[in-house]
């Protein structure tokens, strides 16, 4: 952390606008939020901090009305009438910039203000010019420059947000909801919206923002929760005194000590090693920057880190699923720098995605098809081009019951399976084929506690089966007691290598949030 | 600071449940995937006691229209014949839609593939008249590859640029029929026919056209079999596999290996052979040379079948014949009652809304839903 702005905390004695008291929601058999009390008074911004899967996109969908709790209440300045839907929650003052926008790119910038509630003049016809004065006058209100009559589409992404923003802003809001508002930014986009965030706290608006960012939340919150499995898992009321390594440690948790049987390493030949990788992310910036590493066979290399910092990215790559900028990949002696996906994985990756209802299954398909998805081709499964249905179901029985995947049988959807088991049946298929390397992005994410015993069971037996395992996760307690070295990114990349059975978990977090 | 991580092995809670997985290839593939056949059947009924209406209110007994309209198609004699060879091509652009919705493209470019394959059906098919059945081979295969050719270029468009496949077919149509007219009254006009300026070209010898064996049309054999060849390949092949998975999840796709671009081409260039085919089969057996207003609407029904056939190759026969049926006796309907022969169209019109309505309805719902969980699905692809 080179600069941290000192945020200054607008202590009127301000009324308390949001209330949240023992908010509990789940989705089927899987709890998104537990027991969460939250409070946020007039002119605060307050960070809504956590990996991916935390529950924080469910907390703040409750409090916009669009979903509606199990149990607990919201009280939104002092009136806890359950919150109806999103229409209700904006009458009561809330408005939401939800983290794809909600724009239609045709159409300008005033046409998109008004749009659903737009004014008309006598017959019909649209009063654009009463919409085009609106723009201006909360534009200059708010100091959030934006043209009214251009189109969306021709307005950077950071202007388009600015104009989700002022849509927000032109309901008489008291509470402004920014779902990961950074996440599309460039770094100066992102800047500017702090900037703006800033005004408008100053200004009396209250801001709840979700991010996994520490920067950020240093930089402009005055509050911060912390997020990890649905529930509050640590707070700080007083951003000043707090570090991004104390929250980093918050965010990755240091509770839970997981012990995982595994005998030291043997590890043998180099399997893995890339050097001086650079790899662009979806915004064409450079997120993996000058990344190396190692991986042996017969050895787990963790690589921990606050996501965002080019591990998606790194394994994209690294499976063939994204272009590389410069740097190399060597499997053995095979270079899979240029490689696609199918030419990765028949040189003998195995890839567990960190998305799996995106990347790893096909949710519309039987376990016994999702079982084969990158071997369908392949002997014994097809022959010249047929499909040999016998030896599909086959391969499925058989890990069905090697992997423990609970499925009433091996044609059922696998859309239809729980989170354990899905990542059971990706885990199954990606390691049965014995690979030479598997790579595990947050294998256990989102996975419940019985699966995640025998997906950490299953990676070290593939290790002392002779596998190079590199496992990337959020997860420091995995990371720390799966690998048998510990590498930590940051800025996309490696900025120490540890040995997780000495390491201190204090240092681990200080070089997680970059102090090095 | 303070720490609330007090809590010891915090069971782990997932991310919130995706809905059940979401309708792959957007609106469209939904629309024409879901479809039980009760509500198919109950939408034609109710279809056709709107049309009785309408024939009613025309004067005419609504029993009497039916009756001979189904009499004209089937019965009378060599009705179920002209019927079978009008179901051919009806077939084959069902087809022409089926295969690239199950990659989640919607292919528009059946009218412009099919008039495409016409014409170089029929020119090949008059070149190669000499050479008897081999040159109505050669013909349908000209057809195919004309077809082949137009789609490919919708299909590379959307593989490598991303123009949206729906724009890019429905303006290749207007192309396509273009073209054909020019050559009709340019190039390829037959000499007879310059003189009084119709558009036509010359007529295939009598040895090189399609026609029946024992009664049953050699294009309904093809078309017949294409059906269930593709139902094969889809079903039982691992390019079907490669369909299906790009339709259903093309990141899964992407992930699994599967080359993307590759497979949105081939489904168009198969669609689109298809298509071109049922223009050639219908210049070869029918009027024997190309005219412009052979191909009708042939093209554009094949979007109607592949709803009605729930993008189910083989279910594109029966759904090929029902409109087969309607088209045929709607002729000797006109002739018998005076009742114009676009009651047809009115019926398939109403069939095709009453199908869609409730579809529609669960479709939007569920996208609903969706954006709940920040995830809306796109339209079309």
């Amino acid at each position: 952390m080179t600069e941290v702005t000192t945020p200054t905390y607008r202590g009127v004695p301000n009324e308390m606008l949001l209330d949240i008291q023992g908010l509990s929601k789940s989705f089927g058999k899987v709890q998104a939020n537990r027991d969460i009390t939250i409070q946020v008074r007039r002119g605060e911004i307050v960070a809504l901090l956590g990996e991916n899967g935390a529950g924080k996109s469910t907390l703040v969908n409750q409090i916009f009305g669009l979903i509606k709790p199990d149990t607990g209440t919201v009280t939104i300045k002092g009136d806890s009438t359950p919150i109806k839907d999103p229409r209700d929650a904006i009458a009561r003052g809330i408005g939401m910039v939800h983290q794809h926008f909600q724009l239609v790119p045709v159409m300008t910038v005033a046409e998109n203000m008004i749009l659903g509630h737009e004014s008309t003049r006598g017959g019909g016809i649209l009063d654009l010019e009463s919409a085009r004065k609106m723009v201006r006058r909360l534009s200059e209100k708010h100091g959030l420059a934006v043209d009214p009559d251009v189109e969306i589409e021709d307005l950077p992404v950071g202007t388009q947000q600015r104009v989700e923003i002022l849509k927000a802003l032109s309901r008489d809001v008291d509470l402004l909801i920014l779902d990961e508002p950074t996440a599309v930014l460039t770094p100066q986009e992102t800047d500017e919206l702090l900037g703006v965030m800033k005004d408008l706290a100053n200004a009396g608006t209250s801001i709840v923002f979700i991010t996994h960012k520490l920067r950020e939340v240093l930089a402009v919150a005055d509050r911060t929760y912390v997020l990890r499995h649905g529930a509050v898992v640590g707070q700080s009321d007083d951003l000043t005194n707090t570090t991004t390594t104390d929250l980093a440690e918050m965010m990755v948790g240091r509770s839970v000590e997981l012990r995982v049987d595994k005998t030291p390493a043997q590890p043998a030949g180099v399997v893995l090693a890339v050097d001086d990788l650079h790899v662009k992310d979806d915004r064409n910036l450079m997120a993996v920057n000058g990344f190396s590493l190692t991986v042996r066979a017969g050895e787990i290399v963790g690589v921990a880190g606050v996501e965002g910092n080019g591990q998606r990215e790194l394994v994209e790559a690294l499976a063939g699923m994204r272009k590389v900028v410069s740097g190399s990949m060597m499997l053995e002696d095979l270079d899979l720098t240029k490689a696609n996906p199918y030419e990765t994985h028949h040189a003998g990756v195995g890839h567990v995605p960190e998305d799996r209802e995106k990347h790893g299954l096909v949710g519309a398909y039987s376990i016994a098809d999702n079982l084969v998805l990158n071997e369908f081709d392949q002997e014994p499964y097809a022959k010249n081009g047929v499909r040999q249905f016998d030896a599909v179901r086959a391969n499925a029985e058989a890990l069905r019951t090697e992997y423990d995947i609970r499925s009433a049988s091996i044609a059922q959807s696998a859309g239809s399976l729980s989170g354990g088991n899905k990542q059971k049946v990706v885990v199954a298929r990606e390691m049965s084929f014995k690979p030479k390397l598997l790579m595990a992005a947050q294998p256990t994410r989102g996975v419940d506690v019985g699966s995640i015993e025998f997906i950490h069971k299953q990676i070290v037996a593939a290790r002392d089966g002779g596998a190079a395992v590199l496992l990337v996760s959020a997860e420091l307690d995995e990371v720390l007691s799966l690998s048998d070295r510990l590498a930590v990114i940051h800025g996309g990349k490696i900025v120490a290598e540890l040995d997780p059975k000495t390491a201190d978990r204090t240092e681990i977090g200080r070089l997680m949030a970059g102090d090095h | 600071m303070t720490d609330l991580t007090k809590e010891s092995a915090a069971p782990a809670s997932p991310p919130p449940a995706k809905p059940e997985d979401k309708p792959s290839g957007g609106a469209l593939a939904f629309l024409f995937s879901h479809q039980s056949g009760i509500v198919i059947a109950v939408a034609l009924l109710v279809a056709l006691a709107i049309g009785a209406i309408l024939i009613r209110y025309q004067g005419v007994s609504p029993f009497y229209a039916y009756e001979t309209l189904v009499k004209e198609a089937l019965f009378v004699d060599g009705g179920l014949e002209r019927t079978l060879v009008k179901t051919a091509p009806l077939i084959l652009t069902g087809l022409a839609v089926v295969l690239p919705l199950r990659v989640g493209l919607f292919n528009i470019g059946g009218q412009g593939q099919l008039n495409l394959g016409a014409i170089a059906g029929a020119w090949l098919g008059y070149l190669f008249g000499g050479w008897g059945p081999l040159g109505a081979v050669i013909g349908m295969a000209a057809g195919i590859v004309a077809g082949a050719a137009v789609a490919a270029i919708a299909g590379a468009l959307k593989a490598w640029r991303g123009v949206h496949e729906v724009i890019s077919t429905i303006m290749l149509n207007s192309i396509s029929v273009g073209i054909t007219w020019w050559l009709v009254q340019g190039p390829l006009q037959a000499e007879s026919a310059k003189v009084s300026h119709i558009p036509q070209t010359e007529e295939i010898p009598e040895a090189a056209r399609v026609g029946s064996i024992v009664g049953i049309p050699v294009s309904f054999l093809i078309a017949v079999a294409l059906a269930a060849l593709c139902w094969w390949v889809l079903g039982r092949t691992t390019l079907g596999f490669k369909f299906d998975t790009v339709g259903k999840n093309k990141h899964a796709a992407v992930y699994a290996g599967v080359p993307l671009n590759k497979i949105i081409v081939l489904s168009m260039v198969f669609g689109g052979g298809l298509a071109g085919l049922a223009g050639a089969l219908e210049a070869q057996g029918t009027l024997h040379r190309f005219e412009p207003a052979i191909t009708g609407s042939l093209g554009f029904d094949g979007i109607t079948i592949a709803l009605l056939a729930r993008i189910n190759p083989v279910a594109t026969i029966p759904a090929a014949f029902l409109v087969g049926v309607l088209r045929t006796g709607a002729g000797g309907l006109q002739f018998a009652t005076g009742i114009a022969p676009e009651i047809v169209d009115l019926l398939l019109a109403l069939t095709l809304l009453m199908v869609s309505i409730p579809v529609l309805g669960k479709w939007i719902f569920r996208s609903r839903a969706d954006k709940v969980q920040a995830s809306a699905t796109s339209w079309g692809n």
